[in-house]
């Protein structure tokens, strides 16, 4: 008992910070880059992807152990695994329209692109491959997409006082924030040392 | 040839796309949001430049507010009666003529005009001037700094820097109100299109501290005001100022003005 939750931390732990998704896997790179220009839009996006991706790796779990394993389907598991993340982003964007339109405008098309977000598949698949079971599935979907939050904000941050600056022209815009995620991801190789 | 896993597999993919269109089916009926016919049309009426000059976030938020009623038909100020006119046939109100405003900068310190009391050379932002010392390098404390927050704003190419103080171009201005916004000492102000005569100064300063710092600034002696037979100009703070409604373009103030700080649009 004590074992499996020490596992259970450690998987947390690794996917958040250590191999963050974003900036040590350089997966979910277009809404990082995308959305990340106001703190409070990037946490919207990043509320929206760990929601997407904690539900979206219990579901392809389930899917996977339940349907595809016994009937011995599993090459399927890419488009099974789109099919299952694209209905949840649509259920997200039914939601948010519904009840926080004010984030669903923020966040525009980046919301639907949710769908091609490589982090959501990216941790479905993962999960697959190092064979978690649903629990562990679970925490590492949700560990991965908290990573995703913690990076998204941490850039909107760092973005937001970039606007106060004065900037050689040749930086201006997107130049120094490709700079500015690439000091991100040098700065979080010193969690490598965390595991 | 494994037919039952081909079987398999399109059941299963089929299955799976079934219950997400059903259960999609029901969710988007449970989140349904009503939305107004009117509300798009009114969209598409309107400029699209998302400036917020409205005070709403963008087009939409504003196209919103008509629909509910909080604004008016002819709140864009981008837009303007075309616009407004528009908008009014889709909501089914007539819209009386609105009178075109433009953008003033009420200050022509220019370089000539004015000095630099010494070398600024740190961020070029007018909104930073409030920290260093006198206020900017100008002599005068209340004029334009030049360094053109408005011109950065300004999303209609309408507002220049030129020769040290920034200047209108109100043919290109569409009133979205972005400079009056960021200008740090409120130099510019909304001035009808069709105003004839202008208050080009905003020194609140007693004439000769005013006279000290600028060549050309409003000195507070109040012949405008003795002169004007349609008494249209009030002077307060040593500082005239011209009540665009009562004005009838004739002209005496700007002849009389010994600073020559009136000036002729």
């Amino acid at each position: 008992m004590n074992d499996s939750i020490v596992q259970l931390i450690v998987i947390a732990l690794g996917s958040s910070l250590v191999s963050n998704v974003v900036l040590s896997q350089f997966l979910g790179l277009c809404p990082f880059l995308g959305v990340s220009k106001k703190v409070k839009t990037a946490a919207g996006m990043g509320g929206a992807v760990i929601f997407v991706i904690t539900l979206a790796s219990l579901v392809a779990g389930l899917l996977y152990e339940f349907i595809l394993v016994p009937l011995g389907i599993t090459f399927l598991k890419t488009i099974v695994f789109i099919l299952v993340i694209a209905a949840l982003v649509q259920f997200v964007e039914l939601f948010l329209k519904k009840y926080v339109k004010s984030l669903y405008k923020a966040l525009g098309v980046f919301l639907p692109l949710i769908t091609t977000n490589c982090a959501v598949l990216g941790v479905a698949i993962t999960n697959v491959n190092l064979e978690y079971n649903l629990l562990t599935s679970v925490v590492n979907g949700f560990a991965t997409s908290v990573g995703f939050a913690i990076a998204i904000i941490i850039l909107a941050g760092i973005r937001e006082k970039i606007e106060y600056n004065d900037i050689p022209k040749p930086f201006r815009g997107m130049p120094i924030v490709l700079v500015t995620a690439g000091l991100m991801a040098i700065a979080f190789c010193g969690f490598a040392g965390l595991i | 040839m494994n037919y039952m896993g081909i079987l398999y597999s399109v059941i299963v993919v089929a299955s799976v796309g079934l219950f997400i269109g059903i259960f999609l089916g029901i969710a988007s009926m449970a989140f349904k949001v009503k939305n107004d016919e009117r509300e798009e049309k009114v969209l598409a009426a309107l400029p699209g430049n998302n400036c917020g000059g409205c005070g709403y976030p963008g087009c939409s938020g504003l196209a919103t507010a008509i629909i509910k009623g909080e604004a008016s038909v002819n709140a864009c100020p981008v837009g303007g009666e075309t616009v407004a006119r528009e908008i009014g046939t889709i909501m089914g109100i007539t819209v009386e003529s609105t009178k075109r405003k433009v953008a003033f900068v009420k200050c022509q310190g220019d370089c000539e005009h004015t000095r630099m009391d010494y070398n600024y050379t740190g961020q070029q932002d007018c909104r930073m001037l409030n920290f260093i010392p006198n206020q900017g390098p100008k002599s005068c404390n209340f004029g334009c700094q030049g360094y053109g927050s408005c011109e950065k704003v300004c999303q209609f190419d309408a507002i220049h820097v030129i020769n040290g103080v920034a200047v209108v171009d109100k043919e290109k201005c569409k009133a979205c109100g972005k400079c009056l916004e960021v200008c740090p000492r409120n130099l510019i102000e909304m001035v009808p299109y069709d105003a004839s005569y202008l208050v080009a100064c905003s020194s609140k300063e007693k004439g000769p501290a005013t006279t000290k710092s600028c060549t050309i600034g409003c000195i507070g002696c109040g012949l405008c005001k003795k002169n004007c037979e349609a008494k249209a100009v009030e002077v307060n703070d040593f500082l005239a100022s011209i009540d665009y409604d009562k004005c009838v373009g004739c002209g005496v103030c700007a002849e009389k003005c010994p600073k020559k700080c009136i000036v002729e649009k």
